[in-house]
């Protein structure tokens, strides 16, 4: 898929500011919500097959816990928040002081503080590339899934299925303290909202 | 115990097993995936579909196993070569499901108009949908043994099932 045309690899650095940004407010908000030290990897931006998408966090049939918002305003898309099961039931034994939150079947209560989760960490990954770019963004409400990475992730890439069969995916690893166990952001814009986006930070389109 | 050979079916991809194969195709989601059976040849095809209708579609050169209209057709053709009778194809299918809930976002309808449109088209053809397992709000694996022409689905909060 041409996606880019001139100036491709400038074009993706550009993106990689973008996770770096969003995920960083994001990671930042995470740290502060857990009182704890978050690390995050620098994004990685790749243009990738549909099939190997789901490969980012373990396989299509991975069990994983992902909150989804749509991404809405000047430029929308789908960003995700994932993690392995093992990191949401800490993150619920931190946040609701919870020692037995057990995956895949949670309950109300533990769904809940997970999308709230989502719903913070998005909003902060949002706003401070609103604030980057001067454009109007925002999340919808967020919804909450224990799935399969395949299926969970098939509906980020609905936008980009009308066009081919590669999707672009702006994704950032992020690390609770020394940890070892990993979550994502991944954000996938649509692809009319590549030009918006470069057009915002004056990236020469010709 | 002979191993059972099993072709992987992709993400908006489709494949004919001829010779005794399961078909396999993992985590759909809105996705549906598309069984076609000639019981008599023992011949399945399988396809992932992504999307309801080609209509949409904005790319030069179609994927014909992404959309359901163009995926049904074009597995029946494909089953044609391994020598299945067109006539004699039954469908059973999966998968269609509502991952996510969203007040008035059209595109989170994407999985039961999937299975709308599947159905439509396999009527337009002709070929009896004799089992499915689809909607919900869950993904499914699905694997499909063309020596029994059982379709085995699993699911990680529903457990496994067969149709």
């Amino acid at each position: 898929m041409e996606l880019f045309g001139h100036n491709a690899d400038f074009k993706m650095d550009v993106l990689r500011e973008i996770g770096n940004i969003g995920a960083g407010n994001a990671a930042t908000a995470l740290s502060r919500l857990l009182d704890k030290k978050v690390n995050m990897k620098v994004p990685t931006v790749s243009l990738l097959p549909f099939e190997q998408i789901a490969e980012r966090v373990g396989g299509p049939e991975t069990v994983v816990v992902a909150v989804y918002v749509r991404v809405i305003g000047d430029a929308p898309g789908n960003m995700f928040f994932i993690m392995g099961m093992e990191q949401a039931n800490r993150l619920l034994n931190v946040l609701l002081g919870m020692e037995d939150a057990q995956g895949p079947g949670y309950t109300e209560m533990e769904l809940s503080t997970l999308c709230e989760i989502g719903n913070i960490l998005g909003g902060s990954y949002l706003s401070s590339l609103a604030d980057l770019t001067g454009m109007r963004l925002s999340p919808t409400v967020p919804s909450v899934a224990v799935d399969m990475a395949g299926a969970i992730l098939s509906y980020g890439l609905l936008q980009f299925g009308t066009m081919g069969d590669d999707a672009l995916l702006i994704d950032t690893t992020f690390f609770e303290g020394d940890r070892q166990a990993e979550g994502h952001f991944f954000f996938i814009p649509d692809p009319e909202s590549f030009p918006r986006l470069f057009r915002s930070l004056g990236v020469p389109m010709e | 115990m002979n191993e059972v050979a099993i072709l992987k079916v992709g993400m908006a991809d489709m494949k004919v097993a001829s010779s005794g194969e399961s078909l396999r195709t993992t985590g759909l989601g809105s996705c549906v995936g598309l069984v076609l059976y000639d019981v008599q040849r023992r011949i399945a095809g399988m396809a992932h579909i992504m999307l309801p209708s080609s209509t949409i579609a904005r790319e030069n050169r179609i994927n014909p196993a992404k959309y359901a209209d163009t995926a049904v057709p074009g597995l029946v053709e494909m089953m044609k070569r391994e020598g299945a009778d067109p006539g004699r194809l039954i469908a059973k299918m999966a998968g269609g499901a509502q991952m996510f809930h969203f007040a008035g976002e059209d595109v989170m309808r994407i999985g039961p108009r999937n299975v709308e449109s599947v159905k439509q088209v396999l009527e337009q053809l002709g070929i009896r949908l004799v089992a499915e397992d689809t909607g919900g709000n869950y993904g499914r694996t699905v694997e499909f043994d063309s020596r029994t022409g059982v379709l085995h689905i699993r699911s990680v909060q529903h457990g496994v099932k067969e149709i």
